[in-house]
């Protein structure tokens, strides 16, 4: 099977500032992976760059199809192939639920109203908001807003998904609702990466965890190797994510 | 002394009066549609544009916001007029108007679309939104949504400036009452029911705005709250 | 160009300055105890303002000339002078809005100020005084410097109906003499300038220190 994601060597500095120190790793179609590392290890950071929103400065990496350091990378492809839902859900607050979800499809795609609202209608059943259509953000609890996010993501029929710490900002029972639709998700062969702190749910679902360190990925393999990690940085990791 | 009010003979000349009213409320309602226009403009270039076109926004900015609408009016309505090109005098009130009005809207809009938080840009670029419909749909419309209730009390205060511009010979309702006062001199009359008329019209702008608002954002339409 | 327009201009710009600083003056007096009466417990009181204020914005200030020029005469009095007629209307038109300006400082001071002062036992207006005012005065410095902005190009509308001579009427004087209206009406409009652009940048600079302060 050939790799949907594939990061060689890849660097990437904020000013003087090296975030990334040559992340190399590789995710197949069908595949969730789980990025998981201590804050400022470049999680984000990785994320950020596979969807393009930042560059990268050394290195290659292989998106869906499109080379991302080539200078006349397709923009609108690639974010037509890849969604990405962040910690702070960023849903627009003018606007109600279906709409939220229909803005693209409409504007990027071209679709009429009509079927655009036939995706909005399937993706809103996936995170099981179908009452909450015709709500604005507000009315909605963090939780349900996470959920349309994905949805809006989702309506772009994307072949890959990223997920920065989608859950980190809600109440753990709110939490649960998030995990059970991702989870869904990875059933029905999404291809997902997700950074996250989630160890239990990482160990469920995730296929590759990839334990980064200082920039770089310091282990790394199937879920196995939260149960029996291989280095004593990963293993003191595991660990303190288990106290809290 | 005891005086006699005669609102009477001031009043007879309602016509006069109401044509001054429809007067001032198009100088209104056309100051305000492309104030609205020059200031939503500025204010994306102010935000976003190249150095050079933020420096004359800017410039342009501060210039009508510290000098006073009058000389404005004298400078532009006199200086067009000096170089012989003749405009019908609405449509210089007009100009006279949107220049002065759009600097304000300009700074209104400016600080609603800086309120809009990175977040939002980012969501809608991950989308595949483009620029011009990621400022149009993510930024624009609930930057003015937001400022809204600012813009609504500056476009009265237009209505109620826009008085000024009969010192250039615009025959609006403050314009036109002149006739009025040489032919009655019924001085303090006249200006009790301007200011009556004035006051009416400035409910009646606030709830157009009002009425407005509710038409023009649903959310504000659902909700009631404040975006 | 010639020099004694040049001066004309000059006593004008001079005309301007002294009726902006006496309507912040008398502005400002009223603004204050109209701010005050707007957060008054007597709810005839409170009422009261915000009745004053809200007809007085909605007023235009060349309408509230006019019945401030005559107004007076038909009680009797002599007409005033062009100077004390405008200085009337602008005073009561500026102590709308600062009223309304100061009115929101004082209940930006945070409510627990409010009650710890209560619990210290002092009466309402040694609240205000000691506990209230000092911090609502740091809140409320920015946006009055800001409006001594708008007082300054509200003295222009001084020119017409009363034809008190500031600034602005002695640029038209010119101009009909001259016919140069880019020229005179443009050195009217920097000389503006040059008394507002300091008083808005001035005004944003504390605004920001303030915002800083508050951090
Ligand atoms: N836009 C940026 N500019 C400068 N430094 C940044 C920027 N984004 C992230 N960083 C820095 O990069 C490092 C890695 O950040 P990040 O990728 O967010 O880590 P993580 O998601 O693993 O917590 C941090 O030290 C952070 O301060
Ligand atoms: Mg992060």
């Amino acid at each position: 099977m050939s790799p949907i994601v594939e990061l060689k060597d890849v660097h990437k500095s904020f000013g003087s500032l090296e975030v990334l120190k040559g992340v190399t790793f590789e995710v197949n179609k069908g595949e969730v992976a789980a990025i998981i590392g201590q804050s400022g290890s470049g999680k984000s950071t990785a994320l950020r760059c596979m969807d393009r929103l930042e560059t990268i400065q050394g290195g290659s990496m292989l998106i869906c199809g499109h080379q991302l350091h080539d200078t006349d990378v397709d923009l609108k492809a690639l974010r037509r192939d890849v969604g990405i839902v962040f910690q702070s859900y960023n849903l627009f607050p003018h606007l109600t639920v279906a709409q939220n979800i229909m803005l693209a499809p409409r504007m990027v795609k071209g679709m009429k109203q009509r079927d655009a609202r036939e995706i909005a209608d399937t993706v809103i059943a996936k995170v099981g908001l179908r009452e909450k259509m015709d709500c604005y953000p507000e009315q909605l609890s963090g939780g349900q807003q996470q959920r349309v996010a994905i949805a809006r993501s989702l309506a772009m029929e994307p072949k890959l998904m990223l997920f920065d710490e989608v859950t980190s900002a809600l109440d753990p029972q709110l939490t649960g609702e998030v995990l059970r639709v991702m989870e869904q998700l990875a059933a029905d062969g999404m291809t997902m990466i997700l950074v996250t702190h989630e160890m239990a749910f990482a160990r469920k679902v995730a296929d590759r965890v990839i334990y980064m360190r200082d920039g770089k990925v310091h282990e790394m393999g199937s879920s196995d190797i939260l149960r029996t990690p291989a280095t004593p940085e990963l293993a003191a990791f595991v660990s303190e994510s288990a106290e809290h | 002394m005891i005086y006699n009010f005669d609102f009477g003979a001031v009043l007879a000349y309602w016509p006069l009066l109401l044509e001054g009213v429809w007067t001032t409320l198009r100088l209104t309602l056309f100051s305000t549609v492309f104030g609205i226009l020059v200031g939503a403009f500025c204010a994306v270039v102010r935000t976003g544009g190249p150095a050079w076109a933020r420096w004359i926004v800017s410039l342009y900015v501060e210039f009508i916001r510290n000098t006073p609408l009058l000389v404005q009016s004298y400078f532009l309505i006199f200086g067009i007029a000096s170089m012989g090109i003749r405009l019908p005098i609405l449509l210089g009130a007009v100009i006279a108007l949107t220049v002065n009005i759009g600097a304000y809207t300009t700074e209104i809009v400016r600080a609603g679309i800086e309120s809009i938080h990175r977040g939002q840009l980012e969501a809608a670029t991950c989308l595949g939104l483009s620029s011009t419909q990621t400022y149009l749909h993510v930024i624009i419309r609930p930057a003015l949504e937001r400022v809204y209730p600012a813009l609504s009390s500056q476009y009265v205060l237009l209505m109620l400036a826009s008085s000024i511009v009969s010192s250039v010979g615009v025959e609006e309702l403050f314009g036109i009452s002149n006739r009025i006062q040489s032919e009655t001199y019924r001085n303090f009359e006249i200006f009790v029911v301007l200011g009556v008329i004035y006051l009416l019209l400035a409910v009646l702008v606030r709830s157009g705005f009002a009425l407005l608002g509710l038409a023009i954002f649903p959310r504000r339409r659902t909700l009631g709250t404040p975006l | 160009m010639n020099s004694a327009y040049i001066l004309s201009l000059l006593q004008g710009l001079w005309a301007t300055v002294v009726l902006s600083v006496l309507t912040f003056l008398f502005g400002g007096l009223i603004g204050f105890m109209v701010g005050l009466a707007r957060i008054s417990p007597s709810w005839v009181i409170s009422r009261g303002a915000a009745t004053y204020i809200q007809v007085l914005q909605g007023l235009p200030l060349l309408v509230l000339m006019g019945l401030c020029f005559y107004g007076p005469s038909i009680l009797g009095y002599n007409s005033l002078s062009p100077l004390v007629a405008a200085t009337f209307a602008l005073t009561l038109y500026s102590s709308a809005y600062l009223g309304e300006i100061w009115r929101g400082c004082i209940q930006a001071v945070a409510k627990p100020q409010w009650e710890a002062a209560e619990c210290l036992g002092l009466s309402r207006w040694q609240r205000m005084r000691t506990v209230i005012l000092p911090q609502a005065l740091r809140i409320a410095v920015p946006p009055t410097v800001g409006f001594m902005v708008q007082i300054v190009k509200n003295t222009s509308i001084a020119s017409l109906v009363v034809g008190y001579a500031e600034l602005s009427y002695n640029a038209k004087i010119i101009n009909n003499a001259t016919f140069e209206p880019f020229l005179y009406f443009g050195i009217a409009a920097l000389m503006y300038f040059a008394v507002c652009y300091p008083l808005s940048v001035q005004s944003r600079a504390l605004e920001r220190k303030l915002n800083v302060a508050n951090r």
